[in-house]
């Protein structure tokens, strides 16, 4: 099963992270300078990305179009989902990175029985549900995680930590977001075991980023309400990773080395996986290009510049001549002089 | 490279944001660890210091379910051998007398503000403290 050798490499990861973390000598290893390399790596592996994909041609305009184009005036324009203009564009590539609106109009083919079965075509939510919910609150997770890394803390943070948990359960508190991330990421995760067309196409590279996740979120909430870290001794760690004065308190407990080498794995494997997709979104053809081929004329950068345009006109002037004798009508007639016969045959 | 421009401007928002904190630690300046007052005239707390460091708010919230909803008000000892009341006002506030000095001091560095303080009350400060909330 493809989903076998994943788990093998969390559960590995977990191990070494935990054996790594467990002696003084080896913390700093872990703790400090593996993160560092991995937010180096993490950077620099997006920037070549980027470079990387701003080099590759776009041959023609492919934007994906759900909806009525631009037309004569009493038709209704469907304007964002089928972009006519650049800020047409800027409009539908904001609905979808912030609300996924692609993943919003997922549907699912069904039968529905009755006195004859019925094909049915019906909107498939849960994707989008359990997507939007993952990728939301890890954003708060990420920036609730900032209050270790800015000293005297970010403004807004506490305020973000107040929300999140606001239902006051428990001490430490437990936040909303946690619990939300966690239950998203499981059905994302099962998902893909149970539903037969789905695991079909799922391969070790769609596992392994869930399982990695799922288990950062584990033994972050572990850290948090089951084996309780001297957060006061990790902000000094974590502070010192990004003033470049590493230091390390030891007084950490193991499940932190653990957790760091979680993240760490996270950082360096996202550029060269299919977690770039937050940075490719932004070259995807099919979304950021406007729907105005008939306008604006799209040149492939392909195109050998010897070979020079010919248009219609051109074409005409060239093969005039064959063409009336074809049959074959013409917008511009022959010259009159020579043609007065066949200037009838013409416009009959 | 093309829409090079565009690029450029996307890739330098996509540096700032990632180092930002960096930079905004360099400007904001003095990173020091907080420094608790330890109370005077005591040598151990409740539970050993490791504990209490790491699990404080744990020990608080079984105190706070055995006072009110078992109704255990019994005493506790220190290991020093002291008697305390399983109180946050009563107990932890009557040896670390100032919640400013010494509560604050982490939980600024650490970003909690535990809403405790919305009903119990907390020592008055002496005057040279910040005022008490
Ligand atoms: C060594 C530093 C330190 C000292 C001193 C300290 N705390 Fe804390 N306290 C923390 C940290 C760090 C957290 C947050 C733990 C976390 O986020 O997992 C915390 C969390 C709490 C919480 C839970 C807050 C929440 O909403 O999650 C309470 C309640 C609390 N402290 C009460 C107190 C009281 C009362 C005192 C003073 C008698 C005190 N603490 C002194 C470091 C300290
Ligand atoms: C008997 C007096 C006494 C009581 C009651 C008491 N403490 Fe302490 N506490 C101390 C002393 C003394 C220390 C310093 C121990 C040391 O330095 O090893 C201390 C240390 C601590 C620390 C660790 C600070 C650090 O940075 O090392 C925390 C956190 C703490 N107390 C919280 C509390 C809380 C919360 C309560 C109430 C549940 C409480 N204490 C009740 C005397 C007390
Ligand atoms: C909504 C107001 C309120 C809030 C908020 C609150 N408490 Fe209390 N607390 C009370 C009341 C009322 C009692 C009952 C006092 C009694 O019966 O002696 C109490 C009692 C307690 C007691 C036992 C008795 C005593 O005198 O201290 C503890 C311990 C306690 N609270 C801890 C906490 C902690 C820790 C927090 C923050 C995480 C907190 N409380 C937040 C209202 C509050």
């Amino acid at each position: 099963m493809k989903v076998l050798r994943p788990i093998i490499a969390v559960i590995a990861l977990i191990v070494a992270g935990g054996v790594l973390g467990m002696s003084q000598g080896t913390q700093m290893l872990v703790g400090v300078i593996l993160p560092s390399i991995a937010f180096l790596v993490f950077i620099v592996g997006i920037i070549r990305k980027v470079v990387d994909w701003s080099k590759s041609p776009v041959p023609f305009k492919i934007p994906t179009t759900c909806g009525q184009a631009k037309s004569l005036s009493f038709i209704k324009e469907d304007r964002f989902d089928c972009p006519n203009s650049k800020s047409d564009v800027i409009v539908r590539m904001i609905l979808e990175i912030f609300l996924f609106r692609s993943l919003f109009r997922n549907t699912n083919a069904g039968v529905k029985s009755g006195d004859l079965p019925k094909l049915h075509y019906g909107p498939s939510l849960w994707l989008w549900l359990f997507g939007i919910m993952f990728h939301y609150t890890f954003l708060v997770i990420v920036l609730r995680h900032l209050r270790l890394f800015t000293e005297p803390v970010l403004p807004g943070i506490g305020l973000l930590e107040y929300f999140d948990g606001f239902v006051q359960v428990g001490a430490p508190v437990l936040y909303q977001s946690d619990l939300i991330f966690m239950g998203a990421i499981t059905a994302l995760f099962i998902r893909r075991l149970i539903m037969p067309q789905i695991r079909y196409i799922s391969l070790d590279t769609d596992y392994f980023p869930l399982l990695l996740i799922f288990s950062i979120g584990a033994t972050g909430m572990l850290m948090r309400h089951y084996f309780r870290v001297d957060v006061t001794g990790i902000k000094e760690l974590t502070m010192g990773i990004v003033t470049l004065n590493w230091t390390n308190p030891g007084t950490i407990h193991p499940i932190f080395f653990i957790h760091v080498t979680l993240v760490s794995t996270l950082m360096i494997y996202f550029p060269f996986s299919k977690l770039t997709h937050a940075a490719g979104i932004f070259f995807s053809p099919t979304r950021n290009m406007a729907n105005d081929s008939r306008a604006t004329r799209h040149i492939n950068p392909w195109n050998d510049p010897n070979i020079k345009p010919h248009s219609y006109a051109d074409y005409e002037d060239e093969f005039r001549q064959f063409m009336v004798d074809a049959d074959i009508p013409v917008e511009k007639e022959l010259p009159p002089a020579p043609a007065a016969e066949k200037k009838e045959e013409v416009t009959e | 490279m093309y829409d090079k421009g565009k690029v450029l401007i996307g890739l330098a928002i996509f540096l700032v944001l990632a180092l930002s904190v960096v930079g905004y630690n360099m400007t904001a300046g003095d990173n020091k660890k907080p420094e608790p007052e330890k109370p005077k005239g005591y040598t151990a707390c409740v539970k050993s210091t490791d504990y209490m460091k790491s699990s404080h708010m744990v020990l608080l919230n079984e105190w706070r379910d055995e006072v009110i909803r078992e109704g255990k008000r019994e005493m506790v000892k220190t290991p020093e051998g002291i008697m305390v009341e399983k109180s946050l006002q009563n107990g932890c506030m009557h040896c670390h007398t100032s919640k400013v000095k010494f509560c604050d001091r982490c939980h600024e560095y650490a970003s909690v503000k535990p809403y405790c303080w919305d009903c119990h009350l907390a020592p008055v400060e002496p005057a040279d403290g910040k005022e008490a909330i």
